[in-house]
């Protein structure tokens, strides 16, 4: 589309060569102009390989094999809606979802309105804060692993100290608490992101407005729900939209701790699983679709429902 | 699998500490010492003792010592090797010097004689990319054995690191092979590869009919995909029982476990033992996580047990079998009795670390644990011991077999050159320097019995009589990895406490349908 409209206008020129460009007309072509390189780029890195992928999903293509793949039409995706393993990694995909979001829009926002007062020490404390999500999660993820280890690991170490609990627990291998456990390791690591980005939207919020809604006799409650809650929505809106997707997509912690589980399986574990370790592109792109057209859903029910355009 | 071990290593201080070890000015126990602190692996720790020799003088241990000759090593007892009816068998007739394979002591920078050079020299010139180990001793090794061959011969060898990780590997060589690519000649292979490349690789059938009956037969087998032998074997691993000697005595024990009851029987006492002192004390250690390495250790559960091998030659899923459905439930039993209950959840390094700072009784793992075990700075040093894993009354001790095949890629355009090269490094000669050097098992039984390899892998004398079991990746090919992934995931499912009557017909029919 972009492609046309640059063409169409470069076509006209010769035309009427003489002809003077009002101002608007020739910000919009210089607009087109430099705005070129990056939808080449886009095209080239998003939109090819998404194509591919697309293609690849209705064919049975091996990696590694000699022959091309053949077109084998839905029998993927036919596969795919039968599928209870991927079922169970959308289930398991979306409960962790739900529980890291939440907690760490909450953890993210107190600790957003606490570094935002003044304070003495607040400089070290805003950079300091950050150390979780600088650290790469491979290996974060690696450091939990052993913090919670059942035999040698800290956490269970300090809870019986303490007396919470009476001996170690498996904290990883049990299902039942296995859930709770990495989504600990994804809180820790992501909460100090939400807060930086929350703390970004009240730092522009002016404070005249506390001001006035002080002389007028309001509640500091009063005033975080009339005042505050609402002039960060957009913050709040490109938050949240951020980390449900980062979490729907998440890998890297699952595969460190849990391996391929099938009870731990999310849906990037399962997607990546049947690409390289079976080889099997044709399946692992239509996984890739399904993941997409998720995500897909959750991204217009939040754009729907926080009217991201009025905020 | 056990790769990510053996070749991490932090390059630029190991090569200090090699050279200050290679100089002399280090002794064999300061070299031992800096080399654990560094985290080396346990063949990175075995070279740079190489190094040291006889931890005495300059670079004069620089030579190969073949035995009954003046040895420079004091620590090897320097007679000629001895098990009468191995050595006249052991040099390949394809060796035209005839040159003795049965005892020569070598050190890090004598590699053997290029015994094929004769044949190898007429394609001088030509130019081996060889997708070889990567980095740490394994590399190193590579390089002293290609500059060897490449002077006898006149042959360049390109090496190229393959890549650390498995996974990551085997897509590399996919991707390879699918493009047909010429950039890769020989290539390391891993045992349950064969099957999944053996349309890309080189017929090796005739050009090792002699050689290849030197190795252990289930290697070869493993590595004979349609009758036709697609690559070489070069080291090998197995699983085996390491046991806590002093905890044993403690208990009453005289010997290590030899059926699954006596394990079962021996945890149960010392852990009741212990746990009144050590609350966390877990008796028996394995891996346990969903990944290939649970697929090793309950492929021996089965195997040693009369519940088959996972499939048989036809490529028929055996798994669903009262057998195999009762030893299942029975390790199932152990979770949170005499094993930890977080062992599901273990991969190598977590069950050797929980062994190691004396936290269980037993441990399945590889040989790799061996040097870790007994180092220096390991707590339970001087109280390791190494056994055959148990099996049920009546049955084979056995092992799941390990390890990596040199392999000659179809779209090389130096095949016969390649070849040679493959000779030279997968030959009795050449596994006899890399397990004395680096301390990687031989695959073949008589450079295992060699005095000088035996000295620094003692426990391969009791493994000797182990049956080796293989995962069935000949049969499955390229659905290897979904066969195995299936299987593994049903395991783990049961230790994590479903039941293995519910789980065992299902994870059997998933098997099968992924073997297509």
């Amino acid at each position: 589309m972009s492609g046309t409209a640059v063409e169409d206008k470069e076509l006209a020129v010769p035309k009427r060569p003489r002809r003077v460009l009002d101002l608007a007309e020739r910000q919009r072509r210089l607009a087109w102009i430099l705005l070129l390189p990056t939808v080449a780029v886009v095209a080239a890195v998003a939109l090819v390989p998404l194509g591919q992928t697309i293609y690849y999903s209705f064919t049975n293509e091996r990696l590694g094999s000699l022959t091309p793949g053949e077109w084998i039409g839905l029998e993927n995706y036919r596969f795919l809606v039968q599928d209870t393993t991927f079922r169970s990694a959308i289930w398991v995909t979306v409960k962790f979802t739900v529980i890291t979001v939440v907690v760490e829009f909450i953890l993210g926002l107190l600790i957003a309105l606490v570094v935002n007062s003044n304070f003495p020490g607040r400089g070290p404390m805003r950079a300091a804060m950050l150390v979780p999500w600088a650290i790469p999660t491979v290996i974060s993820a690696q450091m939990w692993k052993w913090m919670y280890h059942d035999v040698y690991g800290v956490i269970n170490d300090l809870l019986v100290r303490l007396h919470i609990i009476d001996r170690n627990v498996a904290w990883f291998s049990q299902p039942s608490t296995s859930l709770f456990a990495i989504a600990s390791v994804d809180i820790w690591k992501t909460t100090p992101f939400v807060a930086l980005l929350l703390l970004a939207g009240l730092q522009v919020i002016p404070t005249d407005v506390y001001e006035a809604a002080t002389v007028d006799g309001a509640s500091k409650i009063q005033q975080f729900f009339r005042i505050t809650l609402p002039l960060l929505r957009p913050a709040i809106v490109v938050t949240l939209i951020f980390r449900t997707l980062d979490a729907l997509r998440v890998f890297d912690v699952f595969y460190v701790v849990f391996g391929n589980r099938l009870d731990t399986q999310t849906m990037a574990i399962y997607a990546q699983q049947n690409i390289v370790a079976f080889a099997d592109v044709g399946y692992g792109s239509a996984i890739s679709l399904g993941i997409f057209l998720i995500i897909g859903i959750f991204v217009v029910a939040y754009v729907t429902t926080l009217k991201v355009e009025q905020a | 699998m056990q790769e990510e071990t053996l070749v991490t290593i932090h390059d630029r201080r190991y090569l200090d500490l090699y050279r200050a070890a290679l100089s002399g000015r280090l002794s064999r126990r300061d070299v031992l010492r800096r080399a654990t602190a560094l985290g080396l692996s346990m063949p990175a720790v075995a070279a740079l003792l190489a190094a040291c020799g006889g931890g005495g003088g300059g670079g004069d241990e620089a030579t190969a010592t073949m035995s009954g000759g003046t040895g420079t090593t004091p620590t090897t007892a320097a007679t000629p090797a001895e098990s009468p009816a191995a050595s006249p068998t052991t040099a390949p007739s394809a060796s035209p010097s005839g040159s003795p394979t049965g005892g020569a002591t070598y050190t890090l920078e004598t590699p053997p004689e290029v015994f094929n050079a004769d044949a190898a020299s007429q394609y001088s010139g030509q130019t081996i990319t060889y997708y070889g180990d990567t980095v740490g001793i394994g590399g190193e090794l590579d390089q002293q054995l290609a500059r060897a061959f490449t002077e006898a011969t006149g042959i360049n060898i390109n090496i190229v690191p393959k890549p650390q990780s498995s996974t990551e590997n085997y897509a590399t060589y996919l991707r390879l092979f699918q493009a047909q690519s010429p950039d890769m000649d020989v290539m390391m292979i891993d045992v349950i590869w064969p099957g999944a490349f053996a349309q890309h690789l080189l017929d090796l059938t005739d050009a090792f009919r002699e050689e290849a009956a030197l190795h252990y037969e289930t290697i070869i087998q493993n590595n004979t995909v349609d009758g036709v032998l697609v690559a070489m074997p070069w080291f090998a691993d197995f699983g085996m029982l390491y046991y806590r000697t002093d905890l044993l005595e403690k208990y009453g024990f005289s010997n290590p476990p030899e059926t699954w009851d006596e394990l079962e029987e021996m945890a149960q006492a010392i852990v009741e033992g212990e746990q009144a002192s050590n609350p966390n004390f877990g008796g028996f250690v394995f891996q346990g996580n969903a990944y290939e390495g649970l697929t090793c250790n309950a492929l021996e559960w089965l195997a040693s047990t009369g519940g088959g091998t996972l499939m048989d030659e036809e490529g028929n899923v055996t798994i669903d079998n009262p057998e195999a459905i009762a030893m299942l439930n029975r390790v199932r039993g152990w979770i949170g009795t005499i094993c930890p209950r977080g062992v599901t959840s273990y991969q190598e390094e977590d069950s050797r670390n929980v062994f190691q700072g004396g936290n269980a009784a037993f441990l399945r793992n590889w040989p790799y644990v061996y040097a870790l075990a007994t180092g220096e700075d390991s707590p339970i040093a001087g109280n390791v011991g190494v056994a055959p894993l148990p099996a049920a009354e009546g049955f084979d001790h056995v092992g799941t077999v390990g390890g990596w095949q040199l392999a000659v890629s179809r779209y090389s355009q130096v095949p016969e050159a390649a070849i040679e090269f493959v000779r030279y490094m997968t030959s009795p000669q050449v596994q006899s320097y890399r397990a004395q050097v680096g301390s990687f098992v031989p695959t073949i039984p008589s450079v295992a019995e060699e005095a000088a390899v035996l000295e620094k892998m003692p426990f391969l004398e009791p493994m000797q009589d182990v049956v080796r079991v293989t995962r069935p990746s000949t049969q499955t090919g390229e659905r290897y990895n979904q066969v195995s992934t299936a299987f593994f995931q049903g395991v783990n499912a049961i230790l994590n406490g479903q039941d293995a009557e519910q789980v065992v017909p299902q994870t059997a029919q998933q098997m099968q349908r992924a073997a297509g």
